[in-house]
């Protein structure tokens, strides 16, 4: 199993470790619920060195992004993020991920350069498959494995990395990022992005650098109240935003239309792979539809349950469930034909030896 | 982790208390909710009823995962533990967790057929079983 360089930090803070994409990685620490709401109101600090990191660079590296993403990554200015996918030619997802157009002191004379980040379970066939479309002047190289990357999430994460840095940290717009100086390294790249919905930071530093980040922003944020946050926290953090998960609403089957992606899929911004199988399903409607919703009680619908309408009847699977740590109730989300898509509607979880009624909401659930 | 020699245990990590009355009290190993996680909801429907051993009596809700909890030998559910119950306004369901053998306990059985105890794991078969 393939560690982080953290991993002795972990177990040293008593964590519960478990694998996760190969990588042994914390799953909880103080508890899922206590560090959800530390990030939900105050600040965590997540270890994410496990995702993969690729950078795409040469004279045509813009090309090679654009054909196999499905966003418009020309509208990308140097210090500016992207969500977007990289779709199959079937019109599925290969992955989600971030585009990252970074800056023109990386490069030589009339290159560009972008750095993508990936699932870390998909980081072996997203490579390969990027590569197979890579027929432009341009290099994709994996620095997954020589990198480290801290999220520094919730509402007091600026106040708590300001003291670490002499970079405005508050004039870092969503989704843009900067290269800087904290906690005495140099080129930390400081994204002001993250998977939880609460604010706050990715920084990016080589592996070597980031027991001594990971020190910093731990002592920096005492004040504040930092937690160390595990895995098991950035999932309930992202299901109450609604935000999608590689292997549970979207994968190689799924449609970014289907999964509420459209936004992030770009018709028009010229060909890209899989754009004639997603401009089809948009054509033709969808069967399925990506829905949150909110069950009656304390049972949790988890991936795979069965979800029926009100006589019964299967329509859809559940694709993810948690009791929410901020509403204290059961929250999912799952797919359903688009008839049972409005908000409102009444639809059943079948629990195996009983159904629990649910109602479709709007997302994010907080 | 707790295994407590008084205690008989199944494979799928429960644990029964024959008391003299020839009632006996059920919960989930150390093992178990260390694996499960934070549990945030106990769910018995099963009160008054008789099942036989290995029938499901009730479902742990962990906020990672859902695990049914089976009867280790055949009785009848007489109370399922008020301190995990949601209905009662300072329920803790987390009881487990802290106190797995003791306050964490999940329901009371009469049991029917006191033989079925020799079919059960000692302390020390289940001490393997988990090592």
């Amino acid at each position: 199993m393939k560690t982080t360089p953290l991993t002795e930090i972990h177990r040293a803070l008593g964590a519960r470790m478990a694998e996760f994409a190969g990588y042994e990685m914390p799953i909880s620490y103080a508890g899922i619920r206590e560090e959800h709401l530390a990030v939900r109101h105050a600040v965590g600090v997540f270890d994410v060195s496990h995702m993969g990191e690729f950078i795409v660079k040469g004279p045509e590296a813009l090309k090679l992004v654009q054909r196999v993403t499905s966003n418009n990554a020309a509208k990308l200015a140097p210090g500016r993020v992207q969500y977007s996918c990289l779709p199959n030619e079937e019109g599925g997802i290969v992955d989600d991920l971030l585009v990252y157009r970074l800056f023109d002191d990386q490069c030589a004379e009339g290159e560009e350069a972008f750095m993508l980040v990936v699932n870390a379970s998909n980081i072996e066939k997203d490579f390969a498959h990027i590569q197979r479309y890579n027929n432009f002047d341009t290099r994709l190289i994996d620095i997954s494995d020589q990198s480290g990357l801290l999220a520094v999430q919730g509402p007091r994460a600026t106040e708590a990395l300001q003291t670490l840095t002499d970079v405005p940290l508050a004039d870092i717009a969503y989704y843009h990022f900067v290269k800087g100086r904290m906690a005495g390294i140099d080129n930390v790249l400081i994204s002001a992005t993250g998977y939880t919905g609460a604010g706050g930071f990715e920084l990016y530093v080589a592996n070597e650098e980031l027991p001594a980040l990971w020190e910093a922003v731990m002592e920096a944020g005492k004040p504040y109240g930092i937690e160390p946050a595990g895995l098991g926290a950035r999932d309930t953090l992202r299901l109450e935003k609604g935000y999608c998960l590689y292997g549970h609403e979207i994968d190689d089957k799924t449609s970014p239309i289907e999964a509420g992606l459209s936004w992030i899929t770009k018709l028009k911004k010229g060909d890209f792979v899989g754009r004639e199988a997603i401009l089809r399903v948009k054509e033709e409607g969808t069967q399925q539809q990506l829905v949150g919703f909110k069950t009656e009680g304390k049972r949790v619908p988890r991936q795979g349950y069965t979800l029926l309408d009100e006589s019964g009847q299967a329509i859809g699977r559940v694709t993810s469930g948690t009791l929410s740590p901020s509403l204290n109730m059961p929250i999912g989300m799952g797919y359903v034909p688009p008839a049972f898509a409005k908000s409102g509607t009444a639809i059943q979880i079948d629990l195996g030896r009983k159904q629990v009624a649910a109602e479709v909401v709007e997302l994010p659930f907080v | 982790m707790q295994t407590p020699d008084n205690l008989k245990y199944t494979q799928n990590h429960e644990w029964i208390r024959l008391e003299e009355d020839g009632t006996a009290y059920v919960g989930i190993t150390d093992f178990a909710q260390e694996s499960l996680g934070e549990i945030v909801y106990v769910e018995v429907e099963t009160v008054d009823e008789t099942l036989e051993k290995d029938e499901v009596f009730g479902t742990v809700e962990a906020v990672k995962t859902t695990s049914d909890i089976y009867m280790p030998v055949s009785g009848k559910i007489t109370e399922f533990n008020p301190a995990l119950n949601e209905t009662n306004e300072d329920n803790d369901p987390t009881l487990i967790n802290s106190d797995p053998y003791g306050k964490g306990w999940i329901i009371k059985i009469e049991v029917l057929d006191p033989a079925q105890f020799d079919e059960l794991l000692s302390a020390d078969a289940y001490q393997k079983l988990i090592e």
